[in-house]
């Protein structure tokens, strides 16, 4: 039965796809991984964390086990004033940490040597990255020089200036305290990514959606969640153009309200049930209300619930905000 | 009855059970993907249709669609189509039909599962790969392995001397999608960042696609077609010439999906040739099975698995003209990420892709059930509906696609596209909407088939008994 031409012939198929796999995935991985981060690439990896997907720190994608982000306007150590004010990522024990933490290679040429030397990435202790270590760590966005380069690199600022997580939250204040990494997975989670994309293209696109990425922005970003079907304006840069919390507040709980016709689904349930002040939300009420005035029968639409502090639209809201 | 198969020995098992068992899956699903795609399509429709539950929102439903259509209805018809194929195409009797029901079984559950937790949020986050990593290896190893081992074991206990083309398709693509699988989930095995995950994100989901759903469809129209006409195929080498630049050029051009991404421009423009490349498996494909029909058109008309295949066969002229030329710079830029590029998905899932799947599914079922199709009447409703359906949805997707790329490169204000396209949008409710109204009324066919379909003696072919209803 053997034929030796069906040997040949898989041989052959085996040869042909191990070429294309040559060409397709071991020629352009050179390029990739000679991407050299750029600022917008380590602030949105130090702001999102470990994988925003399915992991062990955070199996049912709940948004627990996130980093935190925060501006300081002082030194939580010393006192001393920041001006302008410091951007910092609060790393509690068991977050995991950063993913070129434990690959400082793909931080890129540049980048790796300033996040060792200055920043003294390589001191984070603890071995398991995935499970996170057991005091925390809190990072910042250091400037420094690299063969003349001007070059953003990621500091260990419990290592440079012993900033401790718990002291840095404190300093910070709930206000200051932004959950984007909670937020990007209420992105991921809630499938706005869908309709939106998060990659403004480079052949138009610039005058609305704002600059296109480059090559080095996306280090460390996992999941990227480009998106590939655009039914809605492109998100990458959307802070830029909207930094207003209370119309997002609206546009989310229902966005007919400030878009009468907008597609966009409503997220009022991600206000949870109780508003800022405790009280349960009633959301019945709500939509009756809110039909009245959709058709003519009430001049304002009912008023949208303060959200609570620890709703999951804060974190969708922080982590939009943050889209500069 | 399942049960006693699945625990008892290899040899009590009659021939073809597998078959029966993945094709009625494989309807289930179809009635169940589509079913959610209708319900998708009335919230972009009417975006206050069912809201305030989050289980119930777009973003929890949207991808649930997608892959109950990929993995649930198009792979589960073609291990059906393997099921029957391979063994009657080398002469022999399915290796293991207990492996087959066992697969069959693995692939209902984890599929349920996956689509389950995948519903509730638990995602990768990755397009086309959106499972969580655990599930994607219980599928891999679960379901693709097996299939894998049980077609190419037929393969090699054939008592034909030559391989015919459609077996060479299964044996090489039920193989090389477990390398896709394996590859394209690399980074969430190893938690790749950045680009290097966005580009195996799109290679995952070219390459199912290159080496998984499109030569396999077409391997199908290559049995399908001379047994129905009873003509042999027109020509072997040119099924030959289809099948190897399927696997040289199909699986290339991988990054044209991300053409507007900062990814080196060298693999943009080696993409794109490949792309256009793409033409000649596609050409002689089609070349191929028309010219096979030679001197048998009538069928077309009167036998309802030839009407289906045939279309499918048709529709992949336009499908392959749009996929070789789309994904061009020159035209990519227009219809990158709008409509356009929906409704092609759906030309070749939905098009070209279940057609064919369809008429071999109809085709299988008679032959293993031993029994004639219940009704033409209904069957025929089934085609025009899932005909008609699909027509709406592909014309109204690519104007809406049109329209948003006009409003892409005038940079109109969003939202004035949006209004734009909502006629459009309710459109393509409707045609989803009888996609799965034909569906349903496939699974009753069916159903009534096995129960009291007109027995088929002994050494005939079911497509030659006159239809009864
Ligand atoms: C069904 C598609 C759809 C989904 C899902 C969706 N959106 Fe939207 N979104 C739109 C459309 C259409 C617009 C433009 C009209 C408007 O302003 O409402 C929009 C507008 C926006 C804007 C304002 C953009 C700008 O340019 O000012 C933001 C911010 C936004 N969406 C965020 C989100 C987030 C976050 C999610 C997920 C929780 C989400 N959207 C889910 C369709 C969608």
């Amino acid at each position: 039965m053997a034929f030796k031409e069906y040997r040949l012939g898989s041989a052959m198929v085996g040869g042909a796809l191990g070429l294309s796999m040559i060409i397709t995935i071991f020629m352009p991985s050179f390029d990739l991984r000679s991407a050299v981060s750029t600022k917008m690439a380590l602030e949105k990896q130090l702001s999102a964390g470990f994988d925003i997907g399915f992991g062990y720190a955070d199996p049912l994608l709940l948004g627990i086990n996130r980093p935190l982000t925060v501006v300081l306007d002082a030194d939580p150590k010393t006192g001393a004033k920041f001006d302008p004010p410091v951007t910092a990522y609060i790393y509690k024990p068991g977050v995991p940490m950063p993913p070129n933490i434990r690959h400082p290679h793909d931080l890129g040429k540049g980048v790796q040597d300033l996040s060792e030397g200055l920043g003294q990435i390589g001191s984070v202790s603890g071995s398991n990255h995935r499970v996170g270590t057991r005091e925390g760590v809190v990072f910042t966005v250091g400037l420094g020089e690299f063969d003349g380069e001007e070059l953003s690199y990621i500091e260990n600022a419990s290592a440079t200036r012993g900033w401790t997580p718990d002291a840095t939250l404190a300093a910070a204040g709930d206000k200051n305290t932004f959950k984007i990494s909670q937020g990007k997975t209420e992105f991921v989670v809630q499938g706005c990514w869908w309709c939106h994309t998060l990659l403004p293209e480079q052949t138009q696109d610039w005058q609305v959606f704002g600059a296109p990425p480059y090559l080095g922005d996306f280090n460390g970003e996992n999941p990227t969640a480009f998106g590939s079907d655009r039914k809605a304006p492109d998100l990458l840069h959307v802070g830029s153009r909207n930094s207003s919390r209370e119309w997002m507040l609206l546009h989310f709980f229902n966005p007919r309200l400030v878009q009468v016709n907008s597609i966009m689904p409503r997220f009022d349930y991600l206000w949870g049930e109780k508003d800022a002040q405790g009280n349960v939300i009633d959301y019945d009420k709500w939509r009756v209300e809110y039909l009245d005035y959709a058709n003519g029968k009430r001049v304002y639409p009912p008023e949208v619930p303060d959200y609570a502090p620890d709703s999951e639209i804060r974190a969708l809201i922080d982590w939009v905000l943050s889209l500069k | 009855m399942l049960l006693k198969y699945l625990t008892g020995k290899n040899e009590d098992i009659p021939a073809g059970s597998s078959a029966i068992f993945f094709g009625f899956s494989a309807i289930f699903w179809f009635v169940v993907g589509t079913g959610l795609g209708s319900f998708n399509a009335a919230k972009l429709a009417f975006p206050d249709f069912v809201t305030g539950t989050e289980l119930f929102a777009f973003g929890h439903m949207r991808q649930v669609h997608v892959l109950a259509v990929i993995v649930g209805w198009i792979s589960m018809a073609f291990a059906m189509t393997m099921m029957y194929m391979t063994p009657a195409l080398g002469n022999t009797k399915l290796w293991s039909e207990k492996l087959g029901l066992w697969t069959g079984m693995m692939w209902n559950i984890g599929l349920s599962t996956a689509l389950f937790t995948l519903w509730i949020g638990i995602t990768s986050g990755r397009e086309y790969s959106d499972f969580a990593w655990p599930l994607d290896l219980v599928i891999l190893l679960g379901v693709i392995a097996p299939l894998c081992i049980n077609v190419i074991m037929t393969i090699a206990h054939r008592r034909t001397q030559g391989i015919y083309i459609t077996n060479w398709f299964f044996g090489s693509c039920t193989f090389m999608v477990g390398i896709v699988l394996l590859v394209g989930n690399s980074p969430e095995y190893f938690h790749l960042t950045g680009l290097s995950e966005a580009y195996l994100t799109w290679w995952n989901a070219h390459n199912l696609l290159g080496l998984w759903i499109t030569p396999v469809a077409a391997a199908i129209a290559y049995y399908t077609v001379p047994k129905l006409t009873g003509n042999p195929l027109y020509s072997h080498r040119i099924g030959h010439m289809h099948f190897w630049s399927i696997i040289v050029f199909y699986s290339t051009p991988a990054s044209h999906h991300i053409m507007s991404s900062p990814i080196p421009e060298w693999l943009k423009s080696f993409a794109s040739v490949e792309g256009v490349l793409i033409l000649i498996p596609a050409v002689a494909f089609v070349a191929n099975i028309l010219l096979t029909m030679k001197g048998k058109w009538t069928l077309f008309v009167e036998n309802i698995e030839t009407k289906f295949t045939m279309t499918g066969v048709l529709l992949a002229i336009p499908l392959n003209m749009q996929g070789g030329f789309q994904q061009t710079r020159s035209i990519n830029w227009y219809i990158h990420g709008t409509g356009w590029i929906v409704a092609h998905a759906h030309l070749a899932l939905l098009g070209m892709s279940t057609f064919l799947e369809i008429a071999a599914v109809y085709f299988g079922l008679q032959q293993m059930l031993k029994r004639k199709v219940y009704s033409l009447a209904l069957a025929n409703i089934h085609y025009w509906f899932v005909l008609i359906g699909f027509c709406i949805y592909w014309i109204s997707m690519t104007i809406a696609g049109l329209i948003q790329g006009a409003g892409k490169i005038y940079e109109v204000p969003y939202i004035d596209v949006v209004i734009a396209e909502h006629p459009y949008m309710i459109a393509r409710w409707v045609g989803g909407t009888m996609v799965f109204t034909g569906n349903l009324v496939w699974l009753f066919n069916m159903w009534m088939t096995a129960r009291v379909g007109t027995l088929v003696p002994e050494g005939r072919y079911a497509h030659e008994l006159a239809y009864d209803r």
